[in-house]
């Protein structure tokens, strides 16, 4: 697997401002160079526009917001410290939300990224047929996120089909999206087969860039399947472990329109992550300034388990990405 | 990557466990198929059964009597064909604009030297760690005083030029990153200007990945929810995902069966698309996976 900042072609450095006073000179390309400055900045110049506007402003303003309050009848805005802060300091919904968020965080990578790579590593066995399991195992990640959980939830109802198909066999089911485990347990299962298709492809092709000649020498050292699983597919599968953890990671604090859908937060805020919480403060008690207080929390937490992850992989990747 | 597979499993040490291997393999295979397609069968079979039986036991797979008039009252009672043509037509126009504006800087990121693209990439690709949650509260207020809530424009316009373009400008960069020199230093020869370079040698190479684009782009706005949730308020307005949401009767109890039914219209037409060209599905969702 190739680093995605790698340059295959190498770039000629680029020149500062200054060589307008040269004369174009033997370089092929002088008079490109400072074309070049110019047409650049052209060329980004939307998405650097919509860039300021649409993630730099409402970033700064979502962090002005959260130390204001806003008087929703007559629209006033003022200034009022931490308060915001404190609240959800002091919220009694607080410890319930932080836990819904971390269950559901680790829950969801943990199971994630194992079942990816348990799914990959079964693709990866050469038989027949492969392409159509593969096809089957990615099919959710295409089908509408709204239409996937609405179908989930008819599913898990008290009278729905898991429950049915459980009774035939002779086990009495949960209610599962009202009980107080097993709503954790039913979202992140929920997720974890929506989306475990995309890590799945990311493991498939990693697992096939393992050099097969590390994997016979260590079979002729006498090391048995899971040994070399182990001890050389791990290890040279680690960078794709690291990315998809990330990504799972941020990605698991952004469940939302499940939450809405299966639980509403519910049963006690057991299932309450803290998107759905923002979304209940903002949008549904119409609190901007708790709100925002609740989304600058969201991004110092997603900006804080990147750098974290990052700065892990050092030991996590025994070699260079 | 395929053919360096066939080379390898030790089939030497034939042991009397290999005999058992393959059938075993297929097993686990098929009851781990189960979860990943069993739900979208429950959808399509449940959305045929009258009211009273999509909740009866034993459960019903397979519709012996299909009730096609559930379709029919999902698109007559409800205005799901017009929620149907806003999600198209926006998800077309996002698709194009991303396709366009992040092919644009893609282009700049990776092959034009001009000052400042150093540190621009890193910062425009840190677009890709906000979640929407964080900003929507201030684009929220910035389309209200603009007096567009309930109009199409926060739809269409934030996402083409806003963070969820950046995944389109990453995939365009890594592609234009690897086009050899030659080629260019070739039009440069012709007489091309770099507009002309971009237009007329790098973007018809760069259909592969444009394709990448498109896919996960269109995708991203066809499952679009938290936006027009909080953009839309009239339900003539809404895209699919927050119109299916909305099957419900007069007590707001789930008219299951209809709410199904209208699911099942916006999941078919994209699974077959998916099962039909699913090599380009699978590389171009792939990608989105490769976001740092």
């Amino acid at each position: 697997m190739h680093t995605s900042k790698a340059q295959p072609v190498p770039q000629p450095a680029p020149q500062p401002v200054s060589t307008r006073h040269r004369p174009p000179g033997p370089g092929r390309f002088g008079a490109w160079r400072r074309k070049d400055s110019v047409s650049g900045w052209l060329f980004i110049a939307p998405q650097t526009l919509g860039f300021l506007a649409f993630v730099v402003y409402p970033l700064v303003a979502v962090i002005y917001y959260s130390f204001h309050s806003s008087n929703l009848l007559s629209g006033v805005t003022t200034y009022s410290g931490t308060k915001n802060y404190s609240q959800l300091l002091h919220d009694p919904a607080t410890p319930s939300v932080a836990r819904a968020t971390l269950l559901f965080c680790v829950g969801l990578v943990a199971i994630n990224i194992s079942a990816a790579l348990f799914l990959a590593v079964l693709l990866n066995q050469r038989l027949r047929g492969t392409t159509v399991f593969r096809t089957l195992f990615f099919s959710p990640v295409v089908v509408s996120l709204v239409a996937w959980t609405i179908t989930w939830n008819f599913l898990l109802q008290d009278n729905g089909g898991v429950n049915a198909i459980l009774h035939t066999i002779g086990i009495q089911g949960p209610n599962w999206l009202r009980g107080g485990n097993s709503a954790m347990v039913s979202v992140v299962i929920v997720q974890v087969f929506k989306n475990v298709g995309l890590n799945m492809v990311l493991f498939l092709a990693a697992l096939q860039g393992v050099p097969q000649s590390l994997l016979e020498a260590a079979e002729l050292d006498g090391a048995g399947p899971w040994r070399r699983f182990r001890s050389v597919t791990l290890p040279m599968i680690s960078p794709t472990t690291l990315l998809a953890t990330i990504v799972t990671v941020s990605g698991s604090l952004q469940v939302f329109a499940q939450i809405q859908i299966l639980t509403e937060g519910g049963p006690d805020n057991r299932t309450n992550v803290l998107v759905y919480f923002f979304y209940q403060q903002a949008f549904d008690n119409h609190d901007f300034g708790y709100g925002a207080a609740v989304a600058v929390v969201l991004f110092a937490v997603i900006l804080a388990l990147t750098l974290i992850q990052w700065r892990l992989r050092k030991k996590w990747v025994p070699f260079e990405l | 990557m395929r053919r360096a597979a066939t080379t390898t499993l030790p089939h030497r040490n034939a042991r009397p466990g290999r005999r058992w291997r393959k059938p075993l393999l297929y097993a686990v295979m098929v009851v781990a198929a189960i979860p990943f397609v069993f739900p979208t069968w429950w959808m399509i079979t449940s959305s045929l059964l009258p009211e009273n039986e999509v909740l009866s036991y034993p459960p019903k797979l397979l519709p012996l009597h299909p009730q096609w008039s559930n379709y029919k009252t999902a698109f007559a009672n409800y205005p799901l064909a017009h929620q149907y043509f806003n999600s198209l037509y926006i998800a077309v126009l996002v698709t194009v604009g991303t396709m366009v504006f992040s092919s644009l800087s893609g282009y700049a990121f990776a092959r034009i030297p001009f000052p400042g693209r150093k540190w621009m990439f890193p910062l425009i690709l840190s677009g890709l760690l906000i979640p929407t949650e964080v900003t929507i509260i201030p684009l929220f207020k910035m389309v209200d005083r603009l007096g567009l809530t309930n109009t199409h424009w926060p739809l269409i316009v934030i996402p083409i030029l806003g963070a969820p373009s950046v995944l389109g400008t990453f995939v365009m960069r890594q592609f234009f990153l690897a086009i050899p020199d030659e080629l260019e230093d070739a039009g440069r020869m012709d007489g091309l200007s770099r507009y002309g370079l971009y237009f007329k040698i790098a973007l018809p190479l760069a259909r592969p990945a444009l394709a990448s684009v498109a896919i996960f782009t269109f995708l991203n706005s066809w499952n679009m929810y938290l936006e027009p949730l909080v953009y839309e308020t009239d339900k003539n307005n809404f895209t699919l995902p927050v119109a299916l949401t909305q099957y419900t009767d007069a007590y707001g109890s789930h008219l299951w069966n209809i709410q199904l039914a209208a699911s099942v219209t916006t999941v078919v037409p994209v699974l077959i698309v998916f099962i039909v060209a699913q090599r380009h599905f699978v590389e171009g969702l792939a990608q989105t996976g490769l976001k740092g």
